[in-house]
């Protein structure tokens, strides 16, 4: 093949005002953080690298799971390079604002590494992309696997209005409704933040029921199953009766797997709620009730009629927040994302108003 | 139950129905004396889980407990009354989730798989001709299971071979090749079922705290195993191949054909054996038991639910006796709702052709 590929020349912005609910802020180098790490975590870095469950990783379709345009002239990473990614993302696509959840390994089993990268990641965030980037917000990146460590970071920084959410990962030590994890979700109540939960991760389990995938594929499309085990443990475990303030979003898990999730988990708790007495409404109210989506990678139904269909049987049009997922291969345009056309109500909520009334965002 | 609707032939064919092992000893004259005597003198008993918890009110109706004692699903005379003498039932197939893949001694597995598939043939198909039922295998040593299938492959009474949901490897992984290669020269189907105890845990995030995040997290299970079987190629390596999804749910199937063929789009360089979408092996090669459904609350919903399936074809009747899945005895799928040519499809004819009855 030798044709180039064509950049999108003309303004292929939307008559909709769009914030991105999901952008992918990447580090430079590791020794980027190195600024902000004490010099024995530099050190430990150096020896050791990130943390990580080795032998559960899948090779990506592209390098650094990016899409091919995503590699900036400078030489920098796909998403470490701001200048870039305002032209090629924000400007282009008249983006209004941005949250950034950057996937940087800070949810592996040595805690007070973890907490270190943690901070460091947060203040290098700050440093990087908030200050000088006005359009620009980020989630708080948390030692997940000690609850009172993760609650210390958001504690720091919940106060700060340009940290709007929590970020955890789908793919955790232990299902996310387990009590082990409860204070993430009170500091993240105390601050107001949402929690969100973000494609990805590893917690040293098999990444099925049923064991280990062989393809990327499988890791790809298979996420939809750690999300669905996700919902399931916090809404089970009684996780929004405890919290009921509580907001948690689900970044980059598709949707359409959740309205036959709600319909079963209201039949199995009606023959089984003695496994969890706390609850005291149907499992689609909390979900209705506690949970927003992005929608990529959103599912593409066979026919047009069924993706109308998909959002009745949602039934959450207040609740969905249109993503790029840039700068990944899977990229879903925002001219282009949606397989029909939408009503004008639910196009102006999903594309932005929904993530501007959840984040705070102004409407300037 | 189902409702007969008039005289005539039968035509109802259950492909759910539970017939459960009462106790070890039941298998006694079906295992080598080796095996006896090491059950009867050390601490191995068999299996000892159980999908379906005794107490728990999914495991059974209170109505199917024999009343002679054992367990529901282990009394031939009460299950041919509630399963099998209703609604023009022409033939039944029997699941049996003894949990032979819980067994990680391989021969003791192996020995146990023999003897519950010898125990279904002696004292439930051939008292019974309305029955038909699926062998067990001892799946976690696909070899010693393709022997198993190859012992019984010619017994007309089989007519599937069962497999737990839940399992160590996702079934497409190749280590199972000689499980299908198998059943596919006896002309079997394979049946994956609720269910597994394989060790490890049943989410990608570990183990959750309760049964009801188990029961509900199953269909995620089955949906891990459809997206295995196709992405491995299993219905490209054995193009006659048949699977049923038991128990596993059915409304979670559309938008997981939806998410699998846009996958596929992006992805397929790294599975290049895939030479179709997706959705095309699964309409042709699996078929779902309806039983339970996991609905939505509106019957216009719910047929738009079916339609999006895109196939009169791929759904089966079962009553999945005597499990419970909602507060009534009928199946969960409105089937008198349906337009008579689908539910005639779904109560036998599909059936029909894919068990070859």
């Amino acid at each position: 093949m030798t044709d180039t590929l064509q950049h999108t020349t003309t303004t292929a912005r939307t008559a909709l005002r769009v914030v991105d609910a999901d952008i992918h802020n990447a580090l430079p180098s590791g020794e980027a953080l190195y600024p902000y790490l004490a010099e024995r975590w530099r050190r430990h870095h150096a020896m050791f690298g990130l943390p990580d469950y080795p032998g559960s990783s899948y090779p990506r379709l592209s390098p650094n799971a990016a899409r091919s345009d995503a590699w900036p002239p400078s030489g920098l990473p796909p998403g470490a390079d701001l200048a870039f990614l305002r032209a090629q993302l924000l400007d282009t696509w008249g983006i209004a604002h941005g949250i950034l959840n950057p996937l940087i390994g800070v949810d592996g089993p040595n805690v007070e590494y973890s907490a270190a990268l943690a901070r460091a990641v947060n203040d290098w965030q700050i440093d990087a992309w908030l200050a000088p980037e006005p359009r620009l917000r980020a989630a708080i990146v948390v030692p997940y696997q000690d609850a009172e460590l993760a609650a210390a970071e958001i504690d720091r920084l919940g106060d700060d209005p340009r940290f709007v959410q929590v970020l955890l990962l789908a793919r955790t030590v232990e299902p996310l409704g387990r009590r082990r994890f409860w204070k993430i979700y009170e500091a993240a109540t105390r601050h107001d933040l949402p929690i969100g939960i973000h494609f990805g991760g590893s917690g040293g389990s098999p990444f099925t029921g049923a064991g280990w995938p062989s393809f990327y594929f499988e890791d790809h499309a298979g996420m939809a199953q750690a999300f669905q085990a996700q919902v399931i443990s916090l809404v089970c475990e009684g996780v929004f009766e405890r919290y009921p303030t509580l907001k948690v979003v689900l970044i980059e898990g598709g949707f359409a797997w959740l309205p036959p999730l709600m319909w079963r988990l209201d039949r199995s708790w009606a023959q089984l709620r003695d496994a969890a007495p706390d609850l005291r409404e149907l499992p689609s109210t909390y979900i209705r009730r506690h949970i927003w989506l992005t929608t990529q990678p959103m599912e593409e139904p066979a026919r047009p009629e069924f993706f109308g269909q998909l959002l009745e049987h949602l039934d959450m049009d207040d609740r969905l927040m249109f993503a790029t997922d840039y700068p990944h291969w899977d990229f879903d345009a925002p001219d282009r994302a949606f397989p029909a056309h939408l009503p004008a109500e639910a196009g102006r909520r999903i594309m932005a108003g929904n993530a501007q009334a959840l984040y705070h965002l102004p409407d300037d | 139950m189902v409702q007969a609707t008039g005289g005539g032939v039968p035509k109802v064919i259950d492909c759910d129905i539970h017939c459960v092992v009462p106790a070890v000893e039941a298998l006694f004259p079906y295992l080598p004396p080796v095996w006896r005597e090491y059950i009867a003198q050390s601490a191995f008993k068999g299996p000892e889980v159980d999908p379906y918890p005794a107490g728990a009110p999914t495991s059974a109706w209170p109505q199917t407990r024999p009343a002679g004692g054992g367990p529901p699903g282990s009394d031939l005379a009460l299950l041919r009354a509630q399963a099998l003498d209703v609604g023009r039932v022409s033939h039944g197939i029997l699941q049996c989730s003894y949990a032979i893949e819980s067994v990680h001694n391989p021969d003791a597995a192996a020995a146990l798989a023999g003897a519950v598939n010898d125990w279904l043939s002696a004292e439930w198909l051939a008292r019974e001709p309305r029955l038909r039922a699926s062998m067990v295998v001892p799946s976690r040593q696909p070899e010693m299971a393709a022997r198993e299938i190859e012992r019984l492959g010619g017994h007309p009474g089989f007519v599937q071979v069962y497999l737990p949901v839940r399992s160590e490897s996702p079934y497409g992984n190749r280590r199972y090749h000689p499980i299908f290669e198998a059943a596919v020269r006896h002309d079997l189907a394979v049946g994956i079922h609720f269910g597994g105890a394989p060790g490890n845990p049943p989410t990608p995030s570990g183990w959750p705290s309760s049964y009801l995040e188990e029961y509900a997290g199953m269909a995620q299970v089955f949906q891990s195993q459809v997206i295995s079987l196709i992405s491995e190629g299993v219905f490209d390596r054995f193009p006659t191949l048949r699977v049923a999804l038991i128990e596993g749910g059915v409304s979670w199937l559309p938008s997981l054909m939806w998410r699998m063929d846009k996958e596929w789009k992006g992805l397929r360089r790294e599975i290049p054996w895939v030479r179709r979408p997706p959705s095309a092996y699964i309409r042709e090669h699996l078929r779902l038991t309806i039983q339970p459904f996991d609905a939505p609350p509106e019957p216009r919903q719910l047929m738009q639910i079916i339609d999006q399936l895109g196939s009169e074809d791929l759904l089966m009747f079962a009553s999945d006796y005597p499990h419970r899945h909602t507060g009534t005895w009928e199946p969960e799928l409105p089937l008198a709702t349906l337009p008579d040519a689908l539910r005639t499809r779904i109560m036998g004819e599909t059936a029909r052709a894919y068990y070859r009855l």
